[in-house]
C-alpha cells in the first residue's frame, strides 16, 4: 500500500497553545485510519489543516505525492478530499436534495452556468437522490434541511461526502450526538464504505473506532503518541495511561 | 425561494396593474401619476438588482446608490460635452453609447470595489461598500464643471432607435419593459447552477468552499452583474429626471434601496418591486402631510422585520411558503 496522504512535521499554534505539535502521519490508500484523543487534543484542528480551513505554521501535507500545504480549501475538494463537520454544517434554508445536488454539481467543474434551471438537471438530482438513498434519507429529499433531526443531519453530512466522490474522506466525529441505535447504523454504514474510500476518522466512540479502524493514531496535546493496529493500541501502556485507562 | 403558484399569480396581477394603471391615468389627464410610476419602476430595477446580492447572495451592499449615480452621470456628462464642448471622446447624445457607458462603468466599479469588499464579512462589508459609494459621491461633489453640489441639467434625453424618451408614455414603457427583463434575468440566474452556488454560499459559505466552490469568485460575479443592472437603472433615472446631482448617490439613497428590498421581501422575484411600490406610495402620501415622513416609513420597516420576515411578499403569499 502507498500513502495517499502524508503529513510531515505539521505544527500549528494559537497564541501560546500548540494545537498541532510536530505531527507525522501516513494515511494509506484504502484504509480506515482513526484518530482518537481526549478533548482538546487538536483533532479538529488537524482535520481543518488537511481540508484547508486553516493553514499550518510549518510542516507539509502531501496528497498523492503533491504538496497541498498551502492550497486553498476549494481547490482541495477538486483534488479529491472532502470532509464532514463535527458541528453539522449544512445549508439549512435549502432542501435536503439541494444540499446533496450542490455536492454533485461541484464535481462537474465550474458552475458559472447561468441559464438552465439547476433543479431540472437530471444527473444532479438523480445522483443526489441515489446518495440520499444510500444513507436512508430518500423520503426526506424535498424537505427543508432545517426540518430534519440532528441524527438525519449527520446522515446528510455523509451523503454529501459521498456525493463529492472524493478519494479521501475526512470524517470529524460522524457519531457526535447520535443515540446508540443511530450510532450502530452509522458504524454499519461506514463499514460498508471500507475498501471503497480512504477514510480518516475522528471519533470519540471507542467501540465504533475499534470496530472500524484498520489503524489508529492517538493524539494527545497535539502530539501523536502512538500509531498502530487496534490491537496494538489497546495494548499500548502510554495510550492506556494517557487516555484509555484513566477511569 | 420557490415561486409558488399563489405568488406567481400575485406577481402577474401586480405587474399588469403597474403597466395599465399609469397609462390609464395619463390618458385621463393625470400625467403626474405616470411620472410617479416611471420613478417607481426605475427604482424597482435598482431594487431588483440589489436583491440579487442582498437577498440571494446574503451580501448587504450599502452602496448601490453609487451605481445609480454612475449610470445617470454616464448620460449627463456626454450630453453636457455635446452641448458645451470639451472632452470630445465622450460627447454624445446617442443613448446606446450612454447606456453602454453606464453599464460598463458600473460593472467596472463593481468589479474593483467588489474585489476588495468581498474580502470582508458582515458589518465590515456593509461599511466598506458604503465607503466606496461615498467616495463616488464626494468625487462628483467636487467636480465643479458638472455642477458640483448643485447638479447638472441634462439638456437632451438619450437618443434611441424606436423609442422617443421625450414622450412620457414611451419612456415609461421602456422602463417597464426593462424592469420585467431585469426580473427575468435575476430569476433565471438564481435558478441556475450559478444561482444555487450563490444561495448555498449565503446559507453556509464554509460548506460550499469545502465542496470545492471558490465562493469569492461567484459572489464577485453576482456583484458585478448587480452593479451593471443598477447602473442601467441609473441611466434611466438620468433620462427620467433630466437632472443629475450627487444627492442621487448619497448613502441615504443606498439605504432606501435596502429598505425597498427588505420591506418588499428579500430573495423573492416580486419583493423588490413591492418594496418600491410601498416606498413611492408612502413617500407620496406621507410627504404631502408631513416633512417627517421617514418616521412612519421606518416604523413600517421595523414592523415588517419583526413580524413578517418575508416582507410584504411574505404577507401576501400567505402561510404556505
Amino acid at each position: 500500500m502507498t500513502a495517499l496522504l502524508k503529513i510531515s512535521n505539521l505544527r500549528k499554534t494559537f497564541g501560546g497553545v500548540t494545537a498541532t505539535d510536530d505531527v507525522n502521519l501516513d494515511v494509506e490508500q484504502g484504509e480506515l485510519h482513526a484518530i482518537i484523543g481526549p478533548n482538546g487534543a487538536g483533532k479538529t484542528t488537524l482535520i481543518s489543516q488537511l481540508s484547508g480551513g486553516q493553514r499550518p505554521d510549518s510542516g507539509k501535507v502531501l496528497f498523492k505525492g503533491a504538496d497541498i500545504t498551502n492550497r486553498p480549501g476549494y481547490a482541495r475538494a477538486g483534488l479529491g478530499i472532502t470532509r464532514s463537520f463535527q458541528i453539522t454544517s449544512l445549508v439549512m434554508d435549502m432542501s435536503v436534495l439541494d444540499n446533496v445536488a450542490l455536492a454533485v454539481q461541484a464535481r462537474d467543474g465550474h458552475s458559472f452556468r447561468f441559464l438552465r434551471p439547476a433543479r431540472g438537471i437530471a444527473h444532479l438530482r438523480d445522483t443526489g437522490r441515489a446518495m440520499l438513498d444510500k444513507v436512508g434519507l430518500l423520503d426526506r429529499a424535498d424537505e427543508p434541511t432545517a426540518a430534519l433531526s440532528h441524527g438525519e443531519h449527520r446522515q446528510m453530512e455523509i451523503a454529501i461526502a459521498l456525493a463529492s466522490d472524493a478519494e479521501l474522506m475526512l470524517l470529524d466525529e460522524p457519531m457526535a450526538g447520535l443515540g446508540p441505535e443511530e450510532s450502530a447504523t452509522m458504524v454499519e454504514f461506514l463499514k460498508s464504505l471500507k475498501g471503497e474510500r480512504t477514510i480518516l476518522l475522528i471519533e470519540h466512540d471507542m467501540d465504533a473506532v475499534f470496530a472500524l479502524a484498520d489503524r489508529i493514531s492517538v493524539l494527545v496535546y497535539g502530539r501523536i503518541i502512538a500509531t498502530g493496529s487496534p490491537l496494538e493500541i489497546r495494548g499500548n501502556i502510554d495510550v492506556q495511561h494517557a487516555y484509555l485507562g484513566e477511569e | 425561494m420557490f415561486l409558488t403558484k399563489r405568488s406567481s399569480r400575485i406577481t402577474l396581477v401586480v405587474m399588469a396593474l403597474l403597466l395599465v394603471m399609469p397609462v390609464v391615468f395619463y390618458n385621463t389627464g393625470n400625467e403626474f401619476y405616470l411620472d410617479l410610476a416611471t420613478r417607481l419602476v426605475i427604482l424597482g430595477i435598482a431594487a431588483v438588482s440589489l436583491n440579487l446580492v442582498l437577498g440571494y447572495g446574503g451580501l448587504v451592499s450599502f452602496g448601490h446608490a453609487a451605481y445609480i449615480g454612475i449610470g445617470s452621470y454616464a448620460v449627463g456628462i456626454p450630453v453636457y460635452h455635446e452641448f458645451y464642448g470639451g472632452f470630445e471622446s465622450v460627447a454624445s447624445t446617442n443613448g446606446l453609447f450612454q447606456i453602454g457607458l453606464a453599464v460598463g462603468l458600473s460593472a467596472l466599479f463593481a468589479l474593483i470595489t467588489g474585489a476588495i469588499s468581498l474580502r470582508t464579512k458582515g458589518v465590515y462589508f456593509i461599511m466598506i461598500t458604503m465607503a466606496f459609494a461615498q467616495m463616488v459621491y464626494y468625487l462628483f461633489l467636487s467636480l465643479d464643471e458638472y455642477g458640483g453640489d448643485d447638479g447638472l441639467v441634462i439638456e437632451m434625453r438619450s437618443q434611441l432607435p424606436l423609442v422617443d424618451l421625450d414622450n412620457p408614455i414611451e419612456l415609461f414603457l421602456l422602463c417597464y419593459v426593462s424592469l420585467a427583463i431585469s426580473m427575468l434575468i435575476v430569476r433565471t440566474i438564481i435558478h441556475s447552477r450559478f444561482g444555487m452556488v450563490l444561495q448555498g454560499a449565503k446559507g453556509n459559505n464554509e460548506r460550499l468552499i469545502t465542496l470545492g466552490y471558490n465562493t469569492y469568485l461567484y459572489r464577485l460575479t453576482a456583484y458585478v452583474i448587480s452593479g451593471a443592472m443598477c447602473g442601467f437603472a441609473g441611466a434611466l433615472m438620468g433620462n427620467f429626471s433630466s437632472f443629475i446631482s450627487p444627492e442621487m448617490m448619497g448613502w441615504s439613497r443606498s439605504g432606501e434601496l435596502m429598505f425597498m428590498v427588505i420591506l418588499g421581501g428579500a430573495a423573492t422575484t416580486m419583493g423588490p418591486v413591492f418594496g418600491s411600490i410601498a416606498f413611492i406610495l408612502v413617500e407620496e402620501v406621507l410627504s404631502s402631510l408631513t416633512i417627517y415622513w421617514h418616521l412612519p416609513f421606518g416604523l413600517m420597516l421595523i414592523g415588517v422585520v419583526l413580524f413578517a420576515r418575508g416582507g410584504l411578499m411574505g404577507i401576501l403569499r400567505g402561510k404556505g411558503d
